[in-house]
This record gives C-alpha cells, sequence and structure tokens, in this order.
C-alpha cells in the first residue's frame, strides 16, 4: 500500500456524526409529520443560502479529515515498508502544491517580491538591497513590474469563466433534475426558476453557488502561480492553513454539542420526569457548575490536561496525535461547561410534558418509565435539542478563537482561526502592516459563522412552536409584505 | 424581603462548597502536586530535591485530605484541602508564584476593571435597548430588515475582530487615543474609552436583535391592543406599556452580568494592557500560575451567585407580581 490510514479519535466522532446524520434523514424521509418543518427550512431563502455555504466548509472539513501516512520512497522503504511520522490528510494531497511552496519569510498576497528587503548578491558580485524575489511566487514572470498585472488579471478572469461554465453545468442539472421531478420539460422549469417560482428558493441557492464558482474558479487559476493570500512569518501559504482551520473549526463546533448530548438529555430528562431527590441533585449539579464562570473553568481544565499530556509524553506517538487528543479534550470540557443550559430547557419541557394527558394514560396503563421516556418524552424535546445544537455552532466557532488567544484553545501546532488570529496579531505593529493572515481568517471565519447563523435561525424558525403559531396569520399576506414580517 | 435575602445566602453555601470540590479535584486530584511541579520545572532532569523544594514554597507539601502525622484537629487542617480550598471562604488566596499576595492584587485590579466594565454596561444597554426599539417601532419596514440584517452579519464578527479593527483605526491610523495602557486619575479616561467603545460595539449585533424580539413578543400582547384601542399614541404604547413590560426578560440577562463587571473582559483587557482582572487571570494562566486561576474561578462563582440574587430582588423592581418571601 501506498499509505497507511490512519483514523485519529476526533475522526471517529465525526465519522459517527455523519452515519448518524444520515440516518436520521433516511429516517425522518418517510415521516410526514418530521419532515414538515424541515421542509419549511428548506423553503427559507436565507436558510438554504446559509446551508449551502456551510456545505462547502463541510467538504473541505470532511476531505480534511481523511488521514493517512504516506510510505516513504528511498532504499530501505523497498525492504522494509516505513510510513512517514507525518499525519497527512486528503485535503493536504489536493493541496500539495500550496503546501509544499514554502517561501522564505513574509510575502504580501499575490505578490512576486518577499515583504521585507534584503541584501542581494548580483551575479557581478556587486550587492544591493532589494526586495528579493520568491521562490514560487510569480516565479514565471521575467520581469514582475512589466508583467504581473495582466499575469493576474488573465489567471483572474480565465479562473472566473472555468468556474462560471462550471456553475452552468450544475445549474442545469438542477433543472434537470426538478423537471424530472415534477415531470415538466426543462424549459418551463428553468424559467420558473429564474423567476423565484418554486418551492425551494433554488434562484438563491444557485446565485450563491455562482458567487461560490467564481471565487473558487478565480483562487483555484491565481494560486497555480501566486500565493493568493500571502505568506506568513515562516513562508507557509495562508491559503492552505485558513483551509487547514475549517476542520478545526467545525470539529469544535459539532463534537462539542455531540459530546454534551447525552449528559443533557438523560440529566435533564430525569429531573424533569423523576422529581424528587433525583431533581434536586441533578439541579445542584448544574446550578454548580453554571455558576463557575465558563471560561475560566476552562481555562482550569486545559491548564490541568495540559501538564497531563505533558508528564505522559510517552502515550502519544505523532505530533498529530497528540494534537488530536488536546482538541478533543478542549471540546469535552466546552460540553461539559455547556450541557448546563440545555439541561435546564429538557428538565423544564419534561415538567410539561409530565403532566398532559397522553403521559398520565400512559402511565395508567402501567407503561414503564424507560418507554414512556423513549416514546412519549424523548421525540417531544428533541426539537429543543436541534434548535440549541445548531444555535450553539457558531458560538463555539466563535469561542475557539478566543480560546486560543487566550492560550487554552487548541494545541499550538493545529491550524485554526484562533492560531491564526494569534500569530497575525503580533505583526500590527509592523510598518507597513501584515494584514493577509488577520484579513484572511476575518473573511473565512464571518462567512463560516454568518452561515451557521442564517441556517440556525431557519432551524429556529421551522421548529420552534412559537414562533409558528405566531407567524402563521402572516401566510395569507402578499410576499412584499411576508419578507419584511418580523422574525424572531 | 430580608428574610428571603437569608435564605437566598445560605442556600449558596453548599453551591460554593460544591465549586470549591470541583475546583479542588481539577487542580490537586486529575493531577498530582508532584506532575504540577514537573511540569513548572521542566519535565526533563528535575531532581527531587527541586520538586519537594518547589512543593514546599507553594505550600503543596501536605497530604491532600488527612494529615495521619499531624497532632490533634491538625490532621484536618494541615492539608491541601483546608489550607488552599477551605480558606478561600474568608478571602485567604495565599500568594501567587512572583510573591504578591493574591487578595491584595485583586482589591487593586478591581479598579481598572470596572473602569473599563461599567461604562461600556451602562452605554451598552442604553444603546442596544434604542436601537431595539427603534427597530421594533418601525417593525415590518426596510429600517427593521436591514436593522436585523445588519445585526445578524455584526454577531458573525469575533469579537477580536472588534478589538484589532478598533485598535487600527482609532488608535494607530487616526492617532486619538493611545492604542494600549492605563493610567490612573483623572487621565484614565483617555485609556478607558476606546475599550469601552470597542466592548459596545462588539455586543450590538447580538444584544440589539434579543431584545427586539423580547419588544415584539410583548407588541403582540392583548395589553397592547387595548392601549391602542383606547387611542393612544403608538410612541407611548411603546415606551410607556411595551418598554416596562419587556424590561422582565432584559433584566434576567443583564443584572446576572453585573456582577462580572468586576471581572472585566478578559481579552478585551489583555489587548489594551488595562491592568484589570481579565489581564491578570490571563496572565496567570500563561504563567500557569495556579493559585491565581483557582482564586479567580472562587471569586468568579461567588459574584455570579451575587449576580442571581441581585436579578431575583429586581424583579421586585419592576414586576409588581412578584413578591419574595
Amino acid at each position: 500500500m501506498p499509505f497507511q490510514t490512519v483514523i485519529l479519535w476526533t475522526d471517529w466522532l465525526i465519522f459517527l456524526l455523519v452515519g448518524v446524520i444520515v440516518l436520521a434523514a433516511i429516517y425522518v424521509r418517510g415521516r410526514e409529520h418530521l419532515l414538515a418543518p424541515w421542509r419549511r427550512v428548506a423553503h427559507s431563502v436565507s436558510g438554504m443560502v446559509g446551508l449551502t455555504v456551510l456545505l462547502m466548509f463541510v467538504v473541505v472539513g470532511l476531505l480534511d479529515s481523511l488521514h493517512y501516512r504516506p510510505r516513504l520512497a528511498g532504499k530501505e522503504a523497498a525492504a522494509r515498508v516505513v510510513y512517514a511520522s507525518e499525519v497527512k490528510s486528503a485535503l493536504d494531497a489536493v493541496l500539495e502544491p500550496l503546501r509544499s511552496r514554502r517561501e522564505k519569510t513574509y510575502s504580501a498576497p499575490l505578490a512576486a517580491q518577499l515583504f521585507a528587503k534584503e541584501t542581494i548578491e548580483r551575479e557581478d558580485g556587486s550587492q544591493s538591497r532589494d526586495y528579493p524575489r520568491l521562490k514560487y511566487g510569480g516565479a514565471q514572470l521575467k520581469d514582475p513590474a512589466a508583467e504581473w498585472t495582466s499575469s493576474v488579471v488573465r489567471a483572474a478572469l480565465g479562473g472566473a469563466a472555468a468556474g462560471g461554465v462550471a456553475w452552468l453545468v450544475i445549474a442545469l442539472c438542477v433543472a434537470a433534475a426538478l423537471a424530472q421531478a415534477t415531470q415538466q420539460r426543462i424549459h418551463p422549469v428553468w424559467e420558473a426558476l429564474w423567476r423565484g417560482d418554486t418551492e425551494v428558493p433554488w434562484r438563491a441557492i444557485l446565485l450563491t453557488l455562482l458567487g461560490l464558482c467564481l471565487a473558487g474558479g478565480a483562487v483555484i487559476a491565481l494560486a497555480q502561480n501566486y500565493h493568493v493570500l500571502g505568506t506568513d512569518k515562516v513562508g507557509q501559504d495562508v491559503l492552505y492553513l485558513t483551509l487547514k482551520s475549517i476542520r478545526t473549526a467545525l470539529v469544535i463546533g459539532t463534537l462539542t454539542t455531540l459530546v454534551m448530548l447525552p449528559f443533557a438529555l438523560v440529566l435533564g430528562i430525569a429531573a424533569g420526569y423523576f422529581g424528587g431527590w433525583i431533581d434536586d441533585a441533578i439541579q445542584y449539579l448544574y446550578t454548580t457548575l453554571n455558576s463557575i464562570p465558563g471560561v475560566l473553568l476552562i481555562a482550569a481544565a486545559v491548564l490541568m490536561m495540559q501538564v497531563y499530556i505533558d508528564t505522559h509524553t510517552e502515550l502519544f506517538p505523532t505530533a498529530a496525535q497528540r494534537a488530536d487528543l488536546r482538541l478533543l479534550f478542549l471540546c469535552i470540557i466546552l460540553g461539559v461547561t455547556s450541557w448546563t443550559g440545555l439541561c435546564r430547557l429538557l428538565r423544564g419541557e419534561t415538567l410539561k410534558l409530565r403532566e398532559l394527558e397522553y403521559i398520565q394514560a400512559a402511565h395508567a396503563f402501567g407503561v414503564r418509565h424507560h418507554r414512556v421516556i423513549s416514546r412519549h418524552i424523548l421525540p417531544n424535546v428533541m426539537h429543543i435539542v436541534l434548535i440549541s445544537v445548531v444555535m450553539e455552532f457558531s458560538g463555539l466557532v466563535l469561542a475557539e478563537a478566543v480560546l486560543s488567544y487566550v492560550g487554552v484553545g487548541v494545541d499550538p501546532s493545529m491550524n485554526s482561526f484562533g492560531t491564526l488570529i494569534n500569530n497575525a496579531r503580533l505583526e500590527m505593529a509592523r510598518e507597513p502592516m501584515v494584514w493577509w493572515s488577520l484579513a484572511a481568517a476575518f473573511v473565512f471565519m464571518v462567512t463560516l459563522v454568518l452561515a451557521a447563523n442564517l441556517f440556525a435561525d431557519a432551524v429556529r424558525d421551522a421548529f420552534d412552536p412559537r414562533v409558528r403559531t405566531r407567524l402563521r396569520p402572516l401566510r395569507k399576506v402578499p410576499p412584499a409584505v411576508q419578507r419584511g414580517a418580523p422574525r424572531r | 424581603m430580608i428574610a428571603y435575602i437569608m435564605r437566598r445566602l445560605l442556600y449558596a453555601i453548599p453551591i460554593l462548597i460544591g465549586v470549591n470540590i470541583i475546583t479542588f479535584g481539577l487542580f490537586f486530584l486529575v493531577n498530582t502536586p508532584d506532575d504540577m511541579a514537573r511540569m513548572q520545572l521542566g519535565v526533563k532532569r528535575v531532581t527531587p530535591e527541586a520538586i519537594a523544594n518547589w512543593k514546599q514554597e507553594r505550600g503543596y507539601d501536605k497530604p491532600l485530605l488527612f494529615n495521619a502525622s499531624a497532632p490533634g484537629s491538625g490532621k484536618l487542617t494541615q492539608t491541601i484541602f483546608f489550607e488552599k480550598s477551605l480558606r478561600m471562604f474568608v478571602f485567604d488566596f495565599g500568594r501567587a508564584d512572583d510573591g504578591r499576595d493574591i487578595a491584595r492584587e485583586i482589591g487593586l485590579r478591581m479598579g481598572p476593571s470596572l473602569a473599563v466594565a461599567v461604562p461600556s454596561f451602562l452605554v451598552g444597554l442604553f444603546v442596544y435597548i434604542t436601537f431595539a426599539l427603534v427597530f421594533a417601532f418601525f417593525r415590518a419596514t426596510a429600517i427593521d430588515f436591514w436593522g436585523v440584517v445588519m445585526c445578524v452579519a455584526a454577531m458573525s464578527i469575533s469579537s477580536m475582530f472588534y478589538i484589532i479593527g478598533g485598535q487600527y483605526l482609532i488608535a494607530k491610523l487616526w492617532h486619538l487615543v493611545p492604542i494600549s495602557g492605563y493610567s490612573g486619575g483623572a487621565d484614565a479616561w483617555r485609556f478607558v474609552l476606546l475599550p469601552a467603545a470597542v466592548g459596545v460595539v462588539a455586543g450590538f449585533g447580538g444584544s440589539t436583535r434579543l431584545y427586539r424580539a423580547f419588544f415584539l413578543d410583548e407588541i403582540s400582547r392583548d395589553y397592547v391592543r387595548t392601549a391602542r384601542a383606547k387611542g393612544l399614541p403608538e410612541s407611548v404604547v411603546l415606551f410607556r406599556h411595551v418598554l416596562k413590560n419587556a424590561m422582565i426578560p432584559i433584566l434576567t440577562g443583564v443584572v446576572v452580568a453585573i456582577p462580572f463587571l468586576f471581572m472585566g473582559g478578559l481579552i478585551t483587557e489583555s489587548f489594551f494592557g488595562i491592568p484589570g482582572l481579565g489581564s491578570y487571570t490571563i496572565d496567570a494562566i500563561n504563567a500557569q500560575d495556579f493559585g491565581v486561576v483557582r482564586s479567580m474561578v472562587f471569586i468568579g462563582s461567588l459574584l455570579y451567585i451575587a449576580g442571581l440574587l441581585l436579578t431575583d430582588i429586581s424583579y421586585t423592581l419592576v414586576d409588581p407580581r412578584v413578591r419574595l418571601s
């Protein structure tokens, strides 16, 4: 085998999560009452635009979760199978050119020269102070001053055009699929789609995709010869670092809630359902945990974990495994500090459900507690779980950046938006300023969090029964009014 | 009322003991003091004497829970649990790693923290409520729509970018105020202005949107319809009826935060170099000064409990239906 697959702890959990989502989707498909709120999500313009962008991030994150160790080439390798100690991911393989083309130090986005002047030795032996050419960025240019603009513009336009063509293919596929599903000819479907006459807001989704395709195409074309977002202090390509950070953000945002969910579900429902001393004990537990300021509890726990990792180095064969375990620990700690809110909500809802007639009836029939909980209570609190999971996501992504800045976040060797900001912050004082790492982290983070926020709002609006009843009278109102209707 | 407060204060005691046990477990049971010493002194090439010395300097050389070798009641008091954890109840936090008294340090640093946090809190509250009211007044119009869009966008930006952006624009580019630092006395406002303003801007999106939702909740109530039916102008309805009633959910979130003003903003203070409790905590985390972090955890939970109590009391002030008994 040319490589050895490595499955890190967080990878297992990510695959588990993907599996759960797929199973849930299959389960929901056949049940109309479960499908109805999702249909409302699918009809929300902002929600679907957010989801489209979010899916792009998820693809990058999933690619980055397929880890392997490449086989080392060389003499001994022929006799004995040796794998590199460095763990790579499928994303690394895709981005290999970006990863390997390291410059000496800082260079601005799309630059052909280094950011700082250096003493250059000419061929005739004389010395001068000038901006040295980059090893890879714009290396094909003979005279950067003259050719740079045309080269960049040509690459960007060409890439964008290719992206546009790719988008057109996607759009036609969508229209064809819609036509197939509704048993219509493709032409009227295509027109209805661009009038915005479809139930699912395909026009908005396709326009979002168009933007992504154009930008993506231009970036891919430019990345062949340039560092699109510049390079950092040790000459790494910032675009590569940012793309690698996406997985960390997604892991923190999703696995944390996955880790905390069992606690919150079991304890919240138990407290509400059984009452009495169980309720008291659980309430005491979460009040106590809640009263410790989150950041401090996380800081204390991470400090302690750091001590543990440092004194037990023998447990971690590779640096990636150590960083990964630290990330997992961080998720667990964040989960432990953030389950209390959901637990309290679940307790309150269960308290309310417990008194309803159908549960009283189940009791009267002698249905056992665990049956009552799994058949009658659990399905009726799931909307709260779902809403809080999607609402929590963006907050966790933002929290990671802050925690990494405080020094209790992910391993410093792990790429994340927090470490990116933290490293870039020190360059603020330089004159002229090194702004591109910060800008890159800003753009990617805002896009991710904004998309997550939009999607989360759509999910909440669709699942929260309070919002639904309030919006119902507005259904009959013409669309122009409806668009500006009060939303929660 | 006084009986209620007393009872609530008594409830706080088991919670504080719980907090104490959790922090004790985190700091001393997960890793032994030996591990901590090895970590601080460097994992390799560390002699047993150096570890013993380190532990003795910090008072970690005693047994954790039960000291069999001590006489009398010393069996229980001459332990790490008693000296490091229970002593916090009388605000005896011991000394930091640099030898300074933690309690004194906390007293000194409270001032700068408050100087930044209180103006930011008050101005912020005023601004958020004002904008939320404006959006609620113009509900279902373009102003409201774009206001909410702006709020969602603002929510999606990490607070660190607000700080970095503010520092860059106002301090570095326009030279209006110093980038960072602090000085006491009358000159303090120059240093406080930017961090406080950044704090207000950073919280704008989330809070305004939340308060707007509270206002909209109230606007669809029956009493509002009655007020309109009586012929009251919309502004009176909004300010006299809706604002008052929406204060209840707003207070729930706000009053809990008041005690935390003492703690200041962790990252704000560290970015702006303000010698408050927030930057104290961050420095302690970076220097792995376990004593200080432990003390801050204790103080934080104390403030949280105070916040809950304040919230309940404030309810009686705004909502005559709530009586504490």
